[in-house]
């Protein structure tokens, strides 16, 4: 299993590995959208949560495809579904390492982007709690979502249009701890429905995603 | 004390059924040889026996197997040892001499990308060494190796069997394995159906 996870995370960081890809085009969305609605910094102030996550939840979405689709290409999934270990601890591995090569380094840039936008102060620390907490929920029902597309040619816009509703609750209570966080209200309350959304996901969805998987490998 | 036992086994691909009523056994120390026309449901039997896919009818008993298929499972941004010690790692396996006895020593630091064809195959030969399977099961081994290489995996396969392993092998060109029986795979016989009485062309 740790194998596993080095080897996706080595082959994530090198050339054409995607990463580094999400964190890119996290960074390009925040930089236009003061193009598109203006350069006031009140505006900006209070839409950055908001937009913050957004863009957090798009650039996630673009490295989902290659999750299973590369293992698929090369047999490497056959030959890890005849392997000792659990299609549910793959899966459960390969998104870990999504998270890590993905998830993480967008919470790490998000406070930095949130600048860009004016983000008020107090909002820092609750976005990027509410990113922490959100973002493996969302690497977890991607890889889902992966798993259920895995066998199919140019599987990505179907994996999006699968994976996108999946994202609403997440992002309804993670820009909501983000948005409360900014404003200095309470966020107990949302913050408590993402962490089960969350832990709910990556309790579950690994069982779904190895069926998914065995099913696409007949 | 069998390696590998299929029971009254129906194999289709593609949802199409392909074979029918297979049943064999495999003990240590033994190699079966499939053999037949293409299409005739080779990869799809070996998919079966290596749990992959589920079979129509019948039921496979093994405890795991080593799985060669067309594709290799290579990764072109590692290098042959990285490829080979991933695999080795995941079976709870050492890499021990598997480069040297597939001839890759020299190529162990290159990435698995930059070699030739012969060459991933060899490297997807040697990951069998590290599976530490008692059986293997082999879809087509030899395609794109030379006649040298053929030999050298022959012997690996003669070395394996010899320390009580098994290998069932889809191939079309003789590995020179004498002691190896031969599967002869037929076509899936359709039934021609009489038509139901009374039936009227016309009525179409």
């Amino acid at each position: 299993m740790r194998a596993l996870l080095i080897r996706d995370i080595r082959l994530a960081v090198r050339a054409g590995g995607g990463f580094g890809l999400a964190l890119a085009f996290f960074l390009i969305v925040v930089v236009l959208v003061p193009f598109a609605v203006g350069p006031q910094p009140d505006v900006l102030g209070e839409i950055a949560a908001g937009v913050l996550w957004l863009g957090a939840l798009l650039a996630c979405l673009l490295s989902l495809d290659r999750i299973f689709a590369l293992d698929h290409e090369d047999g490497s999934l056959d030959l890890l579904a005849t392997a000792p270990v659990p299609m549910e601890g793959v899966v459960a591995v390969k998104a870990l390492a999504h998270w890590l090569t993905t998830g993480l380094p967008l919470v790490l840039a998000a406070p930095v982007l949130g600048v860009l936008l004016h983000l008020p102060e107090p909002g820092f620390v609750w976005l990027t709690v509410s990113l922490a907490v959100g973002t493996p929920a969302l690497s977890v029902i991607g890889c889902f979502g992966a798993a259920l597309t895995v066998g199919l040619k140019r599987g990505g816009l179907l994996l999006s249009l699968i994976v996108l509703p999946l994202y609403v609750p997440v992002l309804i209570f993670g820009a909501e701890v983000a948005r409360r966080g900014v404003e200095g209200f309470a966020v107990g309350t949302p913050l408590a429905l993402l962490g089960g959304l969350a832990a709910g996901a990556v309790a579950l969805l690994p069982f779904a995603s190895a069926a998914a998987i065995r099913i696409n490998l007949r | 004390m069998s390696l590998l036992r299929a029971e009254g086994l129906a194999v289709a691909r593609g949802g199409v059924p392909v074979l029918e009523g297979l049943t064999f056994e495999l003990a240590p120390g033994e190699v079966l040889v499939l053999r037949g026309p293409n299409g005739v449901g080779k990869t799809s039997l070996l998919r079966v026996l290596a749990g992959l896919a589920e079979p129509l009818e019948g039921a496979v008993e093994s405890e795991g197997a080593g799985y060669a298929a067309h594709a290799d499972g290579l990764k072109a941004t590692l290098t042959v040892r990285e490829n080979l010690g991933f695999w080795a790692e995941l079976h709870g396996a050492q890499v021990g001499d598997a480069l040297e006895r597939m001839n890759l020593a020299a190529l162990a630091e290159r990435q698995a990308g930059s070699l030739s064809a012969g060459q991933k195959r060899r490297l997807g030969l040697a990951r069998l060494l590290v599976t530490g399977r008692a059986l293997w099961l082999l879809d087509e081994p030899t395609v794109s190796l030379d006649a040298d290489s053929v030999a050298l995996f022959a012997g690996v396969v003669r070395a394996h069997v010899a320390a009580g392993g098994a290998a069932v092998i889809a191939t079309h060109i003789s590995l020179g394995l004498e002691e190896a029986r031969v599967l002869e795979l037929g076509g899936y016989k359709a039934v021609e159906r009489a038509a139901p009485g009374g039936f009227d062309e016309a009525f179409l």
